[in-house]
């Protein structure tokens, strides 16, 4: 499909969303659409979904023009979309999603499950894209149900592909598969327009890159020559640091000792298996890993989340196994969530209220059970000053702040508290470029200070750019931490379950 | 190599050297997204359980429409005055005769019973009195509904904490004699608040512990209740000795709550409610109890996550909820009935949940919504003895006013209220990226 967007414009009130955006995107095209959330991507593509309607401009395709009423329109037109939060009903089965809305049926309406299943299991082959037609969708995998959904445009023959952020819920390997899978459809001459804000993703897949910032086109790019660099500078506007700057480690006296832990989930299967390590003040130890190979629930175990089996975790030599979380936090833990979003703040709650989230009944802020609300926003304004969080006033709420300075948000909460152990997991995860270099700086000041850090990471740049040791967690079992340098190959092959003196004798040490 | 659209205002940043985009000028960005999001974005997110999205979308309710609800709701109480006089009904016979009978008849009737309506409800002394009796205990169950919605909790049982407070402290009224009243009046009152807190404790440690859904187990423990005091009553504990229907024995002179003059209703329990609002306002409002509780309320994970608990939290939240609605039990008795009968709860516990509804679940909100629903039932009894104009009509109004309040998109609707509100459904969701 040949599509062409000209003088796209939609206002909201007070803002302008999108503003005269041009593109084209060839039959066969990887389009990649890069842009820091709230630039614009979504809103441009739900005009072209047909969900908004534009204020100006008009959407071409294959030289006709379009008009969209609705979703219906956009889909007969041939263009689907899957959306950053599936569409899907969880209780139906795949091919039951699949076909809702243009069920097949035998006479007198009765639903033909066989032909529905056989379909979907042909389609499916076809595309590359394997799954179960009879398999209850919430039974399945994330990286699966976006099978589904693909499959969902595919079925209605969609030539023009929207696919929103969605590397954003996926491995590292589904999204490896994910993107044989889009080679697969630009052969067949369908055209696919990628969202993302991971530079490397776009380099990775996309035959052409459109920079959004905004609400308008800043650039286009050819991903073959463009940099990282200069992509990231673009979607930004101004010049931005990739790589972190940090002095040599000087590591003290041991913070964290993590001694034989082990941890199991409800049904007795076991998530942490017998993990040994310690951090020292003054020093990253990162863990790397492919997620869901037991990292989230060692890090919701070190920081009191999570019941700890059996093995022992001592801070600056107190134990805190057993204890409360709150405990934990006041043992001088801080602890910033991998997910912030369900973890880390309330998004109702303003800033200033959730700078104080877990210090609320400690003193200054509380005094006989009362809230000291000048103490409460005296603190916020130092600290949205310091960690240099943009938001109107300490009393917004902390959700309608982008996501990079909700992070910032949460880093500030838990830096500035006196901590001797500091555990990070995904600190940048779904945060824009400026706001990464920013807690990436922070990270190691904090180590400077004299912290124990503790990073946890599934972005294998980001492990290597900030470990002084790294570790590799691969399923439920932890192996290192070994100095740096340790090369990414190296990393990399631990990840998939190497054994490390294999991978690590023929390291240059 | 990157190319460039000649229109690009801010130009690249690696050929035209110096920082195109100030850092001041990102930041100013940011800030500026950041008050639009503000003032577009509920923050319902679409796999928010029930509890989450009901407080959000009841706390989140906009003063004004709250206020356009109420209005909608006259207007309607108004048509339905018009609809059933039959005066109005005849008018409308011949109204393409003379439509103007048809509508300074309804004009009539519908005015001379808003007019009664306002007359009855603070036209006078006795009128005020009566609005503050009929408030007393809708501000108190009004707060039992509150104070667990803020935790994100729906208690439906404030009915059933009222008639167990309301036992206990008939019960202590009558059965503890020889006390003096500074001494048996407070304790009575304290039995009251005890018996609803246990009542409403129950709920909560079901959920906490069990996950026992409070909707659910509130509604069963309200029948439990209302069952259990029927049979009550009846017993020789509570019923009076020289009746045979059930009917308990009289609270003793020493722990009813006095009154502020003779020959008016309106008595000092009315201050108990008053101190109990205040109370709860700071508990809510301003203490760190009533921060965990919104936290929890809000996001329970994030609470959690931040060393609260949540299951403490919401025990005790529905325990407050319960001791308050218990307080209105005790304020129904001994302020006012001085005696137990069946049913002698009379809905108030129900009516709780309009009146937090309408208070938007803040403690300012729901006692000004529980002054107002108390205006509403003594004017209501006057316009029926003064217009003819039956007391349901009141009802009917409560029920409209919830019914606006749940439909926020209906009242804009009807009032074209252009508000910025619009955007709330679509955008917040699919905006920016």
């Amino acid at each position: 499909m040949h599509l062409e967007l000209r003088g796209i414009t939609k206002r909201f009130p007070g803002v302008v969303a999108n503003d005269a955006v041009d593109l084209v995107v060839e039959p066969g095209q990887v389009h990649g659409l890069l842009g820091e959330n709230g630039a614009g991507k979504s809103t441009l593509m739900n005009i072209l979904y047909g969900l908004y309607r534009a204020d100006e401009g008009e959407i071409l395709v294959d030289g006709q023009p379009l008009e969209l009423d609705g979703p219906g329109d956009a889909i007969a037109a041939g263009i689907g979309m899957v959306h950053q939060h599936f569409m899907l009903v969880p209780v139906f089965t795949v091919a039951e999603n699949i076909l809702l809305g243009v069920e097949r049926t035998h006479q007198l309406g009765r639903l033909d499950r066989a032909r529905s299943s056989r379909e979907v299991r042909e389609l499916a082959e076809r595309s590359g894209l394997p799954v179960d037609p009879d398999a209850i969708v919430e039974d399945l995998a994330v990286g699966v149900q976006q099978r589904v959904e693909i499959l969902k445009a595919l079925y209605r023959d969609a030539r023009l592909l929207i696919l929103d952020e969605p590397t954003a819920v996926l491995t590292p390997q589904e999204a490896d598969d994910l993107f044989e899978a889009i080679r697969g459809f630009t052969a067949e001459g369908r055209s696919v327009i990628f969202i993302s804000h991971k530079l490397r993703e776009h380099r990775a897949i996309a035959d052409r890159i459109s920079v959004l910032r905004r609400g308008r086109i800043v650039g286009t790019a050819d991903p073959r020559t463009a940099t990282e660099q200069e992509l990231a500078n673009l979607m930004v506007g101004r010049p931005v640091e990739l790589v972190v700057d940090k002095p040599r480690a000087q590591p003290q006296d041991i913070v964290l000792d993590v001694t034989n832990l082990v941890v199991q989930d409800l049904a007795g299967t076991t998530l942490v298996d017998d993990v040994n390590f310690e951090v020292r003040r003054g020093e990253i130890v990162a863990v790397a890993g492919v997620e869901g190979n037991g990292q989230t629930p060692l890090v919701r175990a070190l920081t009191g989340l999570e019941t700890i089996l059996s093995g022992d975790v001592t801070v600056s030599g107190v134990s805190v196994t057993g204890r409360t979380r709150k405990d934990v936090l006041r043992a001088g833990v801080g602890h910033v969530p991998e997910d912030r979003a369900h973890d880390g703040l309330v998004a109702d709650f303003s800033v200033a209220e959730n700078l104080v989230l877990n210090l609320w009944d400690a003193e200054p802020f509380a005094k006989h059970a009362t809230l000291q609300f000048r103490e409460i926003d005296a603190h916020a304004k130092r600290l949205v000053e310091a960690y240099d969080v943009r938001t109107p006033s300490t009393a917004t709420p902390a959700g309608s702040l982008s996501g990079g300075n909700q992070q910032k948000l949460v880093v500030a909460r838990e830096f500035d508290r006196p901590i001797d152990l500091l555990v990070a997991s995904q600190p940048t995860r779904g945060v824009d470029v400026g706001s990464i270099e920013y807690i990436h700086r922070q990270l190691v000041a904090k180590r400077d200070q004299g912290t124990a850090v503790l990073l946890v990471s599934s972005e294998l740049d980001e492990v290597l750019a900030l470990a002084d040791r790294v570790a590799v967690m691969f399923h439920g079992r932890l192996v290192g931490p070994f100095p740096m340098p340790v090369s990414k190959e190296a990393v990399g092959r631990m990840m998939a379950g190497a054994d490390p003196d294999e991978v690590l004798s023929g390291e240059p040490r | 190599m990157t190319d460039r659209h000649e229109d690009d205002p801010a130009g690249d940043p690696a050929e035209s050297g110096p920082v195109a985009l100030s850092e001041a000028e990102v930041a100013r960005q940011e800030i500026e997204a950041a008050k639009e999001r503000e003032a577009a974005i509920t923050h319902l997110e679409p796999g928010a359980g029930f509890g989450k999205r009901f407080v959000a979308a009841v706390t989140g309710t906009s003063v004004l429409v709250t206020i356009l609800s109420f209005v909608a709701a006259i207007v309607i109480g108004g048509v339905i005055i018009a609809l059933t006089e039959p005066a109005v009904r005849e008018a409308f016979g011949y109204f393409f005769a003379r439509p103007g009978d048809a509508f300074r008849e309804a004009w009539d009737v519908v005015s001379a019973a808003y007019v009664a309506l306002f007359r009855g409800s603070l036209g006078g002394r006795a009128q005020i009195s009566e609005t503050l009796v009929s408030a007393t205990p809708l501000i108190l169950t009004g707060l039992a509904v509150a104070v667990p919605l803020r935790a994100g909790l729906f208690n439906i049982g404030a009915e059933g904490q009222l008639i167990a407070g309301g036992m206990l402290a008939g019960l202590v009224g009558f059965s503890v004699t020889g006390l003096p009243l500074v001494v048996h009046l407070p304790l009575a009152a304290a039995a009251g608040i005890a018996g609803g807190w246990v009542y409403g404790w129950l709920p909560g440690v079901l959920k906490a512990r069990t996950g026992a859904h409070e909707v659910i187990s509130t509604i069963m423990l309200n029948n439990i209740a209302r069952l259990v005091t029927a049979w009550m009553i009846s017993t020789t504990l509570f019923r009076r000795p020289d009746r045979s229907d059930p009917i308990s024995k009289s609270v003793e002179a020493s722990a009813q709550f006095p009154r502020f003059v003779d020959g008016l209703r309106v008595n000092t329990s009315l201050l108990m409610a008053l101190g109990l609002a205040v109370f709860v306002f700071w508990l809510v409002e301003r203490s760190t109890r009533g921060f965990e509780l919104n936290a929890v309320g809000l996001n329970a994970r994030a609470a959690r996550a931040a060393g609260m608990d949540p299951d403490r939290t919401v025990i005790r939240a529905m325990a407050t909820g319960g001791a308050l609605a218990g307080a209105a039990g005790a304020a129904l008795i001994l302020g006012l009935q001085h005696r137990l009968t069946i049913g002698f709860s009379a809905g108030l516990g129900f009516d709780g949940i309009t009146v937090a509804l309408l208070g938007r679940g803040r403690i300012g909100g729901t006692v000004a919504a529980g002054l107002l629903f108390g205006a509403l039932r003594a004017g209501g009894r006057s316009m029926q003895a003064q217009t003819g104009t039956s007391l349901d009509l009141v009802l009917v109004i409560q029920a409209l006013i919830i019914v606006f309040i749940a439909a926020p998109g209906l009242v804009r609707a009807i009032f074209r209220v252009k508000a910025d509100d619009l955007a709330t459904g679509q955008v917040a969701k699919g905006w920016g990226s």
